[in-house]
C-alpha cells in the first residue's frame, strides 16, 4: 500500500506542484529590496563604521593622548605622537589611523577613557586610492565635527547597555 | 506600386519576399529573446522577493540592451590549446540552429515561411542537431570543464529526445499528418493537452531537459563544473550561446503550443476570443509556457546526473511508450483513426 501511495504521488507530481504553488505565492508577495543609494537599511547604535575624534561641547578636543587605543589596537593601525601644548595640557600632535589595516573591532572605542575616538555610523567612505585611507588627525577631527550629532545620539541610545 | 512589381523579375521578387519573411520572424524573435532574459531576471527576482533589474530605463526595460552592449565591447578570448576553427564555429552553429527551426512554425492561418509536409520531422531534426553546437564547443575548448559539460549534455539530450520522439508520435497518431498547420487544425475541437495530458507533462519536462534548463541544467551546472561547455567563451561568442539557449527555450515553448495548446487557435471559438488575431494567441500561449519555464527554474534544485538518467530512461521512456500503445489502441478500437 505504501508503495502504491508513493508511486501515485510521484506520478501525479504532488510534491512538485506544491513546491510550485509556494513559489507562485512568493511571486505576489511584497518585495524586500531596498533601493540602496536612495533608501538605506536601519543601523544599530553599536554599528562600527568610520572612525571620528570628538570634541567637548566647548570645542576642546577630547583626546588626551593616553595611547590606550594605540596599545589595544590588534591590527596596530593607530599611531600617536604627543607633546605638551603651550597651555600645559597634554594633547596629540599626530593621530593616524591606517584604515586599510583597521579591522573595525571597536576596541579603540572601548579603551578610550574620554570617549574621544569612536566608530561612527558612516560606512560609505570608499576611496579611489589607497593613500586616501591613511587618515590623519585633521581628517578624524573633521569626521567628528561632521558626525557629532549622530554619534552623540548613538552613545545616548546605547548608554544603558554599556 | 504595380509598376514597381513589374520592374522586378518574378524569381527576384520571390527571393525578396522570402528575405522579408525571414526578417519578419527573426527580428521579433531576437527582441523576444532579449526580453526573455529580462523577464527571467524579473520573475526569478519576484519569486525570491526581490525586484530584479529596475535601474536601466523604466522597470529596467533597457537592461537587455545594456547587457548586449557590454558583451559586444568585451574582448574575445580564444584559449591557446583550443581548436580555433571549431571553437569559433560552435556558438554560430548553436545560434543558427536555434533560428533555422522557426522556418516551419505556423504563426497563424497560412502565416508560415515554409509550409512543408514534414514540418514536425524537420523541427525534431533541427532540435536534435542543437547538441552538436554544445559538443563541439566542449571539445574545441580543450579544457576539462567544457569537456565534462559536453559529455553530460550529449548523454542528456540523447536520453530525452527518445521520450520526446514518442510524445510526438502520440500526437501524430491523433492528427494523421506531420504538417504543423494540420496539427494545429486538428485541435479545433479540443486542444490535445486535455486528452493527452500525461504526454503534455512528459513533453514539457523533456523540453526542459532538451533546452538544458533548470532543473536539468547539468551541462552548465555552475556549482559543479563552473559553466560547463561555455567556460572558455567570452564576449560575442558567449552572447551567441546565450541567445541560442533562450531562442531554443522559445522554440520549445512554440512546439508545446503547436502540439498541445492549439497553436494560434483561440481557447473558445466564440465572439470575443475570435476577434483577437491568431498570432497574438500564439504569442500569448508561448509566453505562458515561458513563464512556466522560469517558474520551474525558481522552484526546483538541479537534478543529480544519475537521477536525470533514471528519469529519462526508466520513467519517461516506458511511460511514453505505454501511452503510444494506449493511444493507438484507443484510436483503433473506437475507429477514431484520422483518415
Amino acid at each position: 500500500m505504501g508503495f502504491l501511495d508513493r508511486t501515485a504521488r510521484s506520478f501525479l507530481l504532488a510534491e512538485l506542484v506544491s513546491g510550485m504553488a509556494l513559489t507562485l505565492r512568493y511571486f505576489f508577495r511584497p518585495k524586500v529590496t531596498i533601493n540602496y543609494p536612495y533608501e538605506k537599511g536601519p543601523i544599530s547604535p553599536r554599528f562600527k563604521g568610520e572612525h571620528a575624534l570628538r570634541r567637548y561641547p566647548n570645542g576642546e578636543e577630547r583626546c588626551i593622548a593616553c595611547k590606550l587605543c594605540e596599545a589595544i589596537c590588534p591590527a596596530q593601525a593607530i599611531t600617536i605622537e604627543a607633546e605638551p601644548r603651550a597651555d600645559g595640557s597634554r594633547r596629540t600632535t599626530r593621530y593616524d589611523i591606517d584604515m586599510t589595516k583597521c579591522i573595525y573591532c571597536g576596541l579603540c572605542e572601548e579603551a578610550c577613557p574620554v570617549d574621544a575616538i569612536v566608530e561612527g555610523p558612516n560606512f560609505e567612505f570608499s576611496t579611489e586610492t589607497r593613500e586616501e585611507l591613511m587618515y590623519n588627525k585633521d581628517k578624524l577631527i573633521a569626521n567628528g565635527d561632521r558626525w557629532e550629532a549622530e554619534i552623540a545620539a548613538r552613545l545616548k541610545a546605547d548608554a544603558p547597555y554599556r | 506600386m504595380s509598376s514597381l512589381i513589374n520592374l522586378i523579375p518574378a524569381p527576384l521578387w520571390h527571393l525578396i519576399m522570402i528575405v522579408a519573411g525571414i526578417l519578419a520572424i527573426m527580428v521579433p524573435l531576437l527582441v523576444g529573446v532579449a526580453y526573455l532574459t529580462w523577464a527571467e531576471r524579473k520573475v526569478l527576482g519576484a519569486m525570491q522577493m526581490r525586484k530584479g533589474p529596475n535601474v536601466v530605463g523604466p522597470f529596467g526595460l533597457f537592461q537587455p540592451f545594456a547587457d548586449a552592449l557590454k558583451l559586444m565591447t568585451k574582448e574575445t578570448i580564444i584559449p591557446a590549446g583550443a581548436n580555433r576553427l571549431l571553437f569559433v564555429a560552435a556558438p554560430m552553429l548553436t545560434f543558427a540552429l536555434s533560428l533555422i527551426a522557426w522556418a516551419v512554425v505556423p504563426f497563424g492561418e497560412g502565416l508560415v515561411l515554409a509550409d512543408i509536409n514534414v514540418g514536425m520531422l524537420y523541427l525534431f531534426a533541427i532540435s536534435s542537431l542543437g547538441v552538436y553546437g554544445i559538443i563541439i564547443a566542449g571539445w574545441a575548448s580543450n579544457s576539462k570543464y567544457p569537456f565534462l559539460g559536453a559529455l553530460r549534455s550529449a548523454a542528456q539530450m540523447v536520453s530525452y529526445e527518445v521520450s520526446i520522439g514518442f510524445v510526438i508520435v502520440t500526437v501524430l497518431l491523433c492528427v494523421g499528418s506531420l504538417n504543423l498547420t494540420a496539427i494545429v487544425k486538428a485541435q479545433e475541437g479540443m486542444w490535445f493537452f486535455i486528452p493527452l495530458f500525461p504526454m503534455f507533462i512528459v513533453f514539457f519536462i523533456s523540453g526542459l531537459a532538451e533546452t538544458n534548463r533548470s532543473p536539468f541544467d547539468i551541462p552548465e551546472g555552475e556549482s559543479e563544473i563552473v559553466a560547463g561547455f561555455f567556460v572558455e567563451y567570452s564576449s560575442m561568442a558567449f552572447a551567441l550561446f546565450f541567445l541560442g539557449e533562450y531562442a531554443n527555450m522559445i522554440l520549445m515553448s512554440g512546439m508545446t503550443t503547436i502540439l498541445f495548446l492549439g497553436g494560434w487557435l483561440p481557447p473558445i471559438a466564440i465572439a470575443p476570443f475570435t476577434w483577437v488575431p491568431g498570432p497574438i494567441w500564439f504569442i500569448l500561449k508561448i509566453c505562458v509556457c515561458l513563464f512556466v519555464f522560469l517558474w520551474v527554474r525558481a522552484t526546483f534544485p538541479r537534478y543529480r546526473y544519475d537521477q536525470l538518467m533514471r528519469l529519462g530512461w526508466k520513467v519517461f521512456l516506458p511511460f511514453s511508450l505505454a501511452w503510444v500503445v494506449l493511444t493507438a489502441g484507443v484510436l483503433v478500437a473506437f475507429d477514431w483513426v484520422p483518415k
